[in-house]
């Protein structure tokens, strides 16, 4: 079978709403930050498939490189700030951090 | 290559101040713990860029091949969000919440230029990878400052719900970024617009990526049904973040916001022969989808801030509800409905900012932010009193404070646009937002101080900051002229006619 743009959409579209399917459903906010991952990285298959098959820009690959990066860069913030909240309510679960909705 | 750089580089003399305050604020926390000395360092950096901004020849033009545009309006623009970084800056000095923080003060300081350069990159920002990672450099650094006093649990907590929301959002809006680059093959704006005027593009997936590209928009400036984060996160950050978060990156949200829809959907070659307003492209409204948002952030806005007691709560909730208003000049798609959001924005600057500090100060001094340690305010501390009453009247919109020419202006715009409908839905809106204003003023002038509750004076510095942000308030709304010229004068994106 010959892979075509259609099947790299097809992937990324799947991606994209497996991961904002878990940012919906979980409650732990590590795998909340999983889902965020998958959006940002189905993005980068976008990024990458349109850039191949569209033609000779380079731009999308440029992209994905600078995604990747942020990516990176979020997840040691997130995850700097998951663990202090797990110090300060010995729980990541994101409906038991409650305390501001009074 | 080199001597393009090197050409850019003298359009980007503010964000490279900026850039190198942040590096030496950085570095100077190595060798010393003192806060007001790299709180100096960093308003100096600020004030540098201020200085860059304004001596700027208005001059259009683009940096980086097409990666920033310089041009009037991101001008405007960052002299708005440089200066609500300043006074957030003289904040921090007398902040007695970051002063009960040993640990990382240079720090604090550093993040507060970074999230400056952040917003001012965002200000300009005409291609969409540009756009993205301006984004990304205002939004991290506001998780970190939002969770500036993790002692303390409130604080963990909004900087817990904020990344989650601005991570979602963003990632949302990097999607549709990658589907509009699927559909015209281009990043650049300008480009993108060609491609889209060619009209080979499927309209409805169009649709589809300008709404995920609207949500992180939305996000940015707390528009409903993108706000769910504003309430918790500007009641557990420190005061002077929230204070910051709801002025200047609601502005850089804004300015990137206009910047893209008005490049990128304008149709440029049939626009604005007749009217004015802008025509789009495809003709799909894209300024429907803006005026929903508008509408909802108002109503809900205005009426979920009725039933708040927490003042920092409660001015989240009018500060969803201005996006709201400012929204609506967006909607005009006209130079007039632009040049009004922009005259809001420093009338709102000055009446938010001063809001924010008085919450500050009674914080300060009675550790409370509810709705309570106001009680008789008016009779313990009668200056800090009159002040807020100026503020909050200005945040409603009554004359002769400023915050009534921005309404003004706004309105009018709407009315040349012939949408009278969202005028009189704006207008009812004032008159609820009137509600929970007088409710605090009610408690600080009729009501008799709790037993206990202290008389307290103000220091010179407290008393001129105050006066900083009182004069303008008040000089705004009785003599507007040149501040309307110069907004008027400021709405030419590069690239487009006007």
């Amino acid at each position: 079978m010959h892979i075509t743009l259609t099947h790299y959409v097809i992937v990324s579209a799947l991606l994209f709403s497996l991961g904002l399917f878990a940012v919906l459903s979980r409650r732990n906010a590590i795998l909340v930050l999983m889902g965020i991952e998958l959006i940002l990285n189905s993005a980068n298959i976008n990024f990458i498939a349109f850039s191949r098959f569209g033609g000779s820009d380079m731009g999308g690959q440029a992209v994905a490189i600078f995604v990747i990066i942020l990516a990176a860069a979020e997840a040691a913030v997130a995850l700097a700030i998951v663990l202090n909240i797990y110090q300060r309510f010995h729980t990541v679960n994101v409906d038991d951090i409650n305390k501001l909705r009074e | 290559m080199l001597p393009h750089i090197l050409e850019s580089a003298k359009l980007f003399y503010p964000e490279l101040a900026l850039t190198i305050a942040f590096c030496f604020v950085i570095l100077a926390g190595l060798v010393t713990r003192n806060r007001i000395f790299t709180g100096l360092a960093g308003m100096a950096g600020v004030l540098a860029a201020l200085y860059f901004v304004s001596v700027q020849a208005p001059v259009d033009g683009t940096a980086f091949s097409d990666m920033l545009a310089v041009d009037g309006f991101s001008r405007f623009f960052k002299i708005v969000i440089l200066a609500a970084t300043f006074i957030v800056q003289l904040f921090s000095l007398q902040s007695a919440e970051l002063k009960s923080r040993a640990m990382g003060t240079a720090e604090y300081n550093a993040l507060l230029t970074a999230l400056a350069l952040g917003m001012c990159l965002m200000a300009g920002a005409s291609n969409m990878l540009m756009m993205y990672l301006a984004l990304e450099l205002t939004s991290i650094t506001s998780y970190l400052l939002a969770g500036y006093t993790r002692e303390a649990e409130d604080s963990a907590e909004a900087a817990l719900k904020y990344v989650i929301y601005g991570a979602v959002a963003s990632g949302m809006m990097l999607y549709g970024i990658s589907i509009v680059y699927g559909l015209t093959g281009a990043l650049d704006i300008y480009s993108v617009n060609q491609a889209l005027g060619s009209g080979q593009v499927n309209l409805w997936t169009l649709i589809l990526a300008g709404i995920l590209i609207t949500v992180g928009f939305g996000y940015k400036i707390s528009a409903v049904p993108f706000h769910f984060w504003t309430p918790d996160v500007y009641e557990g950050a420190p005061v002077t973040i929230t204070a910051l978060l709801s002025v200047a990156s609601k502005a850089a949200g804004f300015a990137m916001m206009i910047r893209f829809f008005r490049v990128t959907f304008a149709d440029l070659i049939m626009g604005g022969q007749e009217t004015g307003a802008w025509a789009m492209l495809g003709g799909f409204e894209w300024n429907e989808v803006l005026a929903v948002l508008a509408v909802l952030s108002m109503t809900l806005g205005n009426l979920v801030a009725l039933w708040q007691n927490n003042l920092k709560r409660l001015l989240a909730y009018s500060s969803i509800a201005h996006a709201g208003y400012m929204l609506l000049g967006v909607v005009t798609m006209s130079p007039e409905g632009v040049s009004a959001v922009m005259i809001y924005f420093v009338v709102y600057l000055f009446m938010n900012l001063g809001a924010f500090y008085v919450v500050m100060l009674v914080a300060d001094k009675t550790g409370s932010e509810e709705m309570s340690a106001y009680a008789g305010l008016g009779q313990r501390s009668p200056f800090i009193g009159v002040a807020m009453t100026i503020f909050l009247l200005s945040l409603t919109g009554i004359p002769p404070t400023a915050g009534f020419v921005g309404k003004l202006y706004i309105f009018s715009a709407l009315i040349g646009a012939k949408m009278i409908g969202l005028v009189v839905i704006g207008a009812l809106n004032s008159v609820v937002s009137l509600y929970y204003y007088v409710r605090i003023l009610k408690n600080m002038f009729l009501k008799d101080a709790a037993p206990g509750g202290a008389v307290f004076g103000l220091s010179v510095p407290e008393v001129a900051m105050l006066l900083l942000l009182l004069v303008p308030t008040l000089l705004l709304g009785l003599y507007f002229g040149p501040l309307v010229e110069y907004a008027q004068a400021s709405v030419s994106i590069f690239g487009i006619p006007r």
